[in-house]
């Protein structure tokens, strides 16, 4: 999609992209590999979305209609796990490599043939998760949290491709994170010290090492249940000396670290696009910095808050309320930052701004939805109740997945050298701003009410808000549709993108000219002043 | 050059950190059962009691024993605890019988899994004989006693008036010739 | 036609703001429930909600405002300032201290939860795919009561062909029945897949995990029907396996466990009689709609691989003692329980017969309780 600039490149191989397909197949330029990274992951979005919109039109109304409760939660289960692992991580991973090299003045990822394997793992991994919904006994439907023993003694036959499935994505995440702490740590350009660099590079370089920590742990847990299953193990099965809460340990220990790989990236972004619309420098950068390394640190000890209706002793309740309750101040940090880099600048509402506001606004909403839940006693209220389904919506859609769209629309001219379509724009934020509300606001209070989560059909007191959530959500999905059309559009022509493209963006990406060369900074930058906002 | 040496560096470091957290996600298993054993976490109970010396029998108090049991799933012997309650004297050595009998017609092997509630009992329960200790293998329609003998500590806290005691009896025969095979 | 008009209204009264919901304010909150400690979790979730609230109006004014002034479009030069280590302390240290105001309410409730006296009542809860078994544990095991609680609602109007009743998918055949101003205390454990046992009047929500047992306690203060459901998914009827407590006085309690007590005798005394086929077969459709059709559905077809089809293949139209074995002891390895524990003698030959001579299965054979109550006794 980039316009091809004859350029040689430092090790004599590449001159531009091939033609064709075998461009794709082959490339390890990090720009090409960071296409195809966004480009699945809004396949996997779209996929994901479908499976969504099957659940809401069920819970359309009371009543079983058109999806019955066995595929009700394989529906349930595999849109977890496509959006988590198939959309939100990949197209994260794809603004890294389109942005961390221009951004800290390299020429390339560290390890592009990596990059290449890292990147065609994926379509093979959820292939074999997709198939298993042509297998007998269906796809997976123990929900992406695949609890044992629902998961091994009880599991569909798919399970083992689940399976292996999760183990090909955990390898392509490990391998991307490691070359994404390669490149931060070895290929920064002469001045490009770690206090410069723009905290989308920072957030990234710590959610690498939160992927390089737990995926493994994921890694290992899935393991365990593949042994149970296949090779009489019984680490889950308390008939063989093992425990099933055991497993919950070890996939928290992943999991909520796993929730903050899926922010952190997303942090980064707004920081970088705030700083840009409100014509003015980003407040507290260090404390950024240091806020985004403690809540990384605290995610590894908090993990317990998922299972507080498991039955922990009283004091390991307490402990891990407490230590969740300390999350909230990074974070409030983090917001109160933006808000800080908002005040008294000079701001303009371009739609990468409507949505980094957006995000501020309703992260925040999913942030204190989250210190409630952190609450012991009210969490046996809460807990598997559709008010935590509407929390954690609230920090990954309107929070990382917007984020992910007001970096599409932020640097897309940069990619494409054309400016998108504003009118359409901002006409999509709105759509999916009051989508999005509509979804997942009144969902809090159905689970407030008493609706648990995971179900096919409701009790009739839950029925309206039931309705208003589905319209909601078939907004919101079917305004996706008009992203796409406004992203190939945009490829297609547009608008001629100026190199600095924003007024009030700073740092090394906007120095190249747009649309970005395929291979940039092969001589490294010099001038280190412009670096972050 | 030292670029190149200094990322290589790096990645071997990193796949350590893999390899490690790998590793770790196994270590969690052991680590796990430590910190039952210490806590009583999950109100799993530690294994055979052997008493270093002899406690003394706190006659002035009086703690509920509660015994339940049942099967998980598919496991069709019967298995009841032959007295639902006891109230005994922390301190002393107590003894109660669970009967068991395999109703079908083929050989079954058994492991009872015990359980206790409240979680901080479970650290005051000491069982110096148990029929959970081992399988329990019982030919077609054949049935036994199966004995239990056991101390609450005499430094079980005060609070605590009543312990349950759960067993849950795992069909294990399958797995016992998966073993052997 | 009806149900298009049906929706149409749906869909206009969602334009006028839900006005049904917002009605009764109470149904978009948490329950305030009927105990002490739910009282409690119900203040304490406003508290932090409203805290939550105060922080949410602030922090969005704030940038509303600045939204609204701080505009390029207004004319206004960008300040200059991005950093102010005293504003960043406070903004530190101010949201610790919040916190603490939370912590302390939230620490206490959570020790009262957790504080075990005695129990007047001790309750066995059991999670079954997908129903619960009640146990009312009693010094003498002969006077115990045990019955299985399963969903009420006929299918017909699950699958949308009669109008829903009011309690829709909330109501079980035999509730919880308990006294109130009681401590009752419930042993929660499950029979297979982990499950929660969840009444939200109670502000009980306690896992039911295989192997172990975990408890939680209530006192209810005033009489009604309380109405929970499972909490945690458990395969594929998780959304209907709710809970039904019934909370009477003392006096009626003690006349329910009569009841109760007398019922059991009854069964003990219709295992001896010899049955028709006919009585068979009525009892064990029955019998099989409650415990067999969620998995084997209705028409006997299952759902295969997980539930094979019981219409002219397998057990149903095999041997008797392989059917009736298999119905006993259950089934390895697979979703099928051992009934032996879970039904009474009467059930059994009831269902035996029924499933060999419904949807087509012409096995013209019957098997009579006496003869199941003789083979669990003599096995």
């Amino acid at each position: 999609m980039s316009a091809v600039i004859e350029e040689h490149h430092h090790d004599g191989h590449h001159h531009g992209p091939d033609k064709g397909i075998m461009r794709w197949v082959f490339t390890t330029n990090h720009k090409d590999i960071g296409t195809l990274y966004l480009w699945f992951s809004f396949l996997m979005f779209l996929t994901g979305g479908v499976l969504a919109l099957g659940i809401r039109t069920e819970l359309f109304q009371p009543g079983l209609q058109i999806i019955q409760p066995e595929i009700f939660n394989q529906l349930t289960t595999m849109h977890g796990l496509i959006m988590v692992f198939g959309a939100v991580m990949p197209a994260f991973v794809g603004l890294a490599n389109w942005l961390i090299p221009m951004m800290i003045g390299a020429p390339d990822m560290a390890l592009p043939r990596m990059n290449n394997y890292s990147f065609w793992i994926l379509p093979f991994a959820f292939g074999m998760l997709l198939s298993t919904f042509f297998m007998e006994g269906g796809a997976p439907n123990y929900g992406w949290t695949f609890y044992a023993p629902l998961s091994t003694d009880y599991a569909p036959p798919s399970v083992t491709f689940f399976i292996f499935a999760v183990h090909m994505m955990g390898i392509s995440s490990i391998m991307g994170s490691i070359n994404v702490v390669v490149t931060i740590l070895n290929m920064r350009a002469p001045g490009m010290t770690l206090m410069k660099m723009p905290l989308f590079v920072w957030t990234w370089f710590i959610t690498a090492y939160l992927l390089i920590a737990v995926m493994p742990v994921l890694a290992g847990v899935v393991t365990m249940m593949l042994m149970d299953i296949h090779f009489g193990t019984a680490f889950f099965n308390a008939g063989g000396g093992g425990d099933p809460v055991l497993f919950q340990h070890v996939f928290w220990f992943f999991g909520h670290p796993e929730v903050y790989i899926m922010i952190l990236p997303a942090f980064g972004v707004v920081s970088a696009i705030i700083p840009t619309f409100a014509r003015k420098r980003l407040f507290g950068y260090d404390s950024m910095v240091y806020a985004t390394a403690s809540i990384a640190f605290l995610s590894f000890i908090v993990w317990a808050h998922h299972m507080f209706t498991v039955g922990i002793p009283l004091a390991g309740e307490l402990y891990f309320m407490y230590a969740t309750m300390l999350i909230a101040v990074p974070t409030g940090v983090k917001v109160f930052n933006w808000v800080a880099t908002m005040w008294q600048g000079a701001m303009t509402f371009e739609t990468p701004m409507l949505f980094a506001i957006a995000f501020v606004i309703l992260f925040t909403i999913g942030g204190l939805s989250g210190l409630m839940l952190a609450i012991v006693p009210a969490d046996f209220q809460y807990h598997d109740t559709y008010f935590v389904v509407a929390h954690f919506h609230y920090v990954l859609v309107p929070g990382s997945v917007f984020s992910i769209m007001a970096a599409v629309y932020y640097w897309i001219p940069k990619w494409t050298g054309n400016m998108y379509d504003e009118t359409l724009g901002k006409t999509h934020f709105w759509l999916s701003f009051i989508g999005v509300n509509v979804t997942f606001f009144p969902q809090h209070f159905i689970g407030l009410a008493g609706m648990p989560r995971r179900i096919p059909d409701y009790a009739l007191q839950f029925a309206d808000w039931n309705m208003v959530s589905s319209c909601g959500a078939f907004l919101f999905g079917f305004s996706q549709l008009l992203f796409l059309f406004i992203v190939i559009k945009c490829i297609r022509g547009g608008k001629k993108a100026t190199d600095q493209v924003w007024e009030g963006a700073h740092g090394l990406e906007w120095t190249i000219p747009s649309p970005a060369p395929y291979h940039t900074f092969t001589t490294p930058p010099t001038s280190m002043k412009e670096a972050h906002g | 050059m030292s670029g190149k040496t200094e990322a290589s560096k790096t990645i071997r470091q990193l796949i350590f950190v893999v390899v490690g957290m790998f590793g770790f996600g196994f270590a969690m298993v052991p680590l796990y059962d430590v910190l039952c054993d210490v806590t009583g976490f999950n109100g799993k109970t530690a294994g055979k009691y052997t008493a270093k010396e002899v406690q003394d029998v706190r006659e002035d108090r009086l703690v509920t024993i509660q015994f339940l049991a049942s099967n998980n799933a598919n496991m069709p012997w019967e298995f009841r605890p032959k007295v639902r309650t006891m109230k005994v004297h922390p301190g002393k050595l107590n003894t109660v019988e669970f009967y068991a009998r395999n109703i079908t017609g083929e050989t079954m092997v058994a492991q009872a899994v015990p359980s206790v509630t409240p979680f901080h009992a479970a650290e005051f329960l000491h069982k110096t004989e148990c029929f959970c200790f081992e399988q329990q293998q019982l030919e077609a329609r054949e049935d036994l006693d199966m004995p239990l003998r056991f101390i609450i500590d005499s430094q079980i806290p005060e609070a605590v008036k009543t312990v349950t005691l759960s067993y849950t009896l795992y069909d294990v025969t399958e797995q016992i010739g998966l073993a052997t095979n | 036609m009806n149900r298009v008009m049906q929706m149409w209204q749906a869909g206009l009264s969602l334009l006028l703001c839900s006005n049904v919901a917002l009605a009764d304010w109470s149904a978009l909150n948490m329950r305030q429930g009927v105990t002490e400690i739910s009282q409690r979790v119900y203040d304490l979730h406003m508290l932090i909600f409203y805290i939550c609230c105060a922080i949410g109006v602030l922090v969005f004014g704030v940038m509303i405002i600045s939204m609204l002034m701080h505009r390029k479009s207004l004319g206004v030069t960008p300040a200059t300032f991005h950093e102010d280590t005293r504003v960043e302390v406070a903004w530190t240290v101010i949201p610790i201290i919040i916190l603490l105001v939370m912590a302390v309410p939230a620490t206490s409730t959570l020790r009262d939860m957790y504080e075990s006296s005695d129990s007047d009542l001790d309750i066995e809860v059991r999670g079954y795919q997908w129903k619960w078994q009640y146990t009312y544990l009693n010094e003498d095991p002969a006077e115990e009561i045990q019955f299985m609680s399963a969903l009420k609602t006929p299918r017909n109007e699950i699958q949308n062909l009669e109008a829903k009743g009011e309690h829709y998918l909330l109501d079980v055949d035999n509730p919880l029945v308990i006294p109130i101003n009681k401590r009752v205390r419930f042993l929660v454990t499950s029979q297979d897949t982990i499950h929660s046992f969840w009444v939200p009047d109670f502000a009980v929500k306690r896992d039911a995990i295989p192997g172990f047992i975990h408890e939680s306690w209530a006192v209810v203060e005033e009489p009604g029907v309380y109405r929970g459901q499972c909490a945690e998914l458990c395969g594929k009827d998780h959304g209907f396996m709710p809970i039904v407590v019934h909370a009477v006085e003392q006096a009626d309690y003690d006349l329910w466990i009569a009841e109760k007590q007398a019922e059991a005798k009854e069964v003990f005394n219709t295992v001896g009689k010899t049955w028709s086929k006919d009585e068979l077969m009525v009892k064990g459709e029955e019998v099989y709609l409650q415990h067999c059709a969620a998995c084997h559905q209705p028409n006997g077809q299952g759902i295969p691989p997980a539930f094979p089809s019981l219409v002219g293949q397998g057990i149903a139209v095999g041997p008797m003692s392989g059917h009736i074995d298999i119905l006993l002891n259950g089934q390895a390895g697979t979703a099928m329980q051992a009934f032996g524990q879970q039904l009474n003698p009467a059930e059994i030959a009831a269902v035996i017969t029924y499933e060999r001579n419904a949807w087509g299965n012409d096995m013209n054979d019957m098997v009579q309780p006496k003869e199941i109550n003789t083979m669990m006794a003599s096995e």
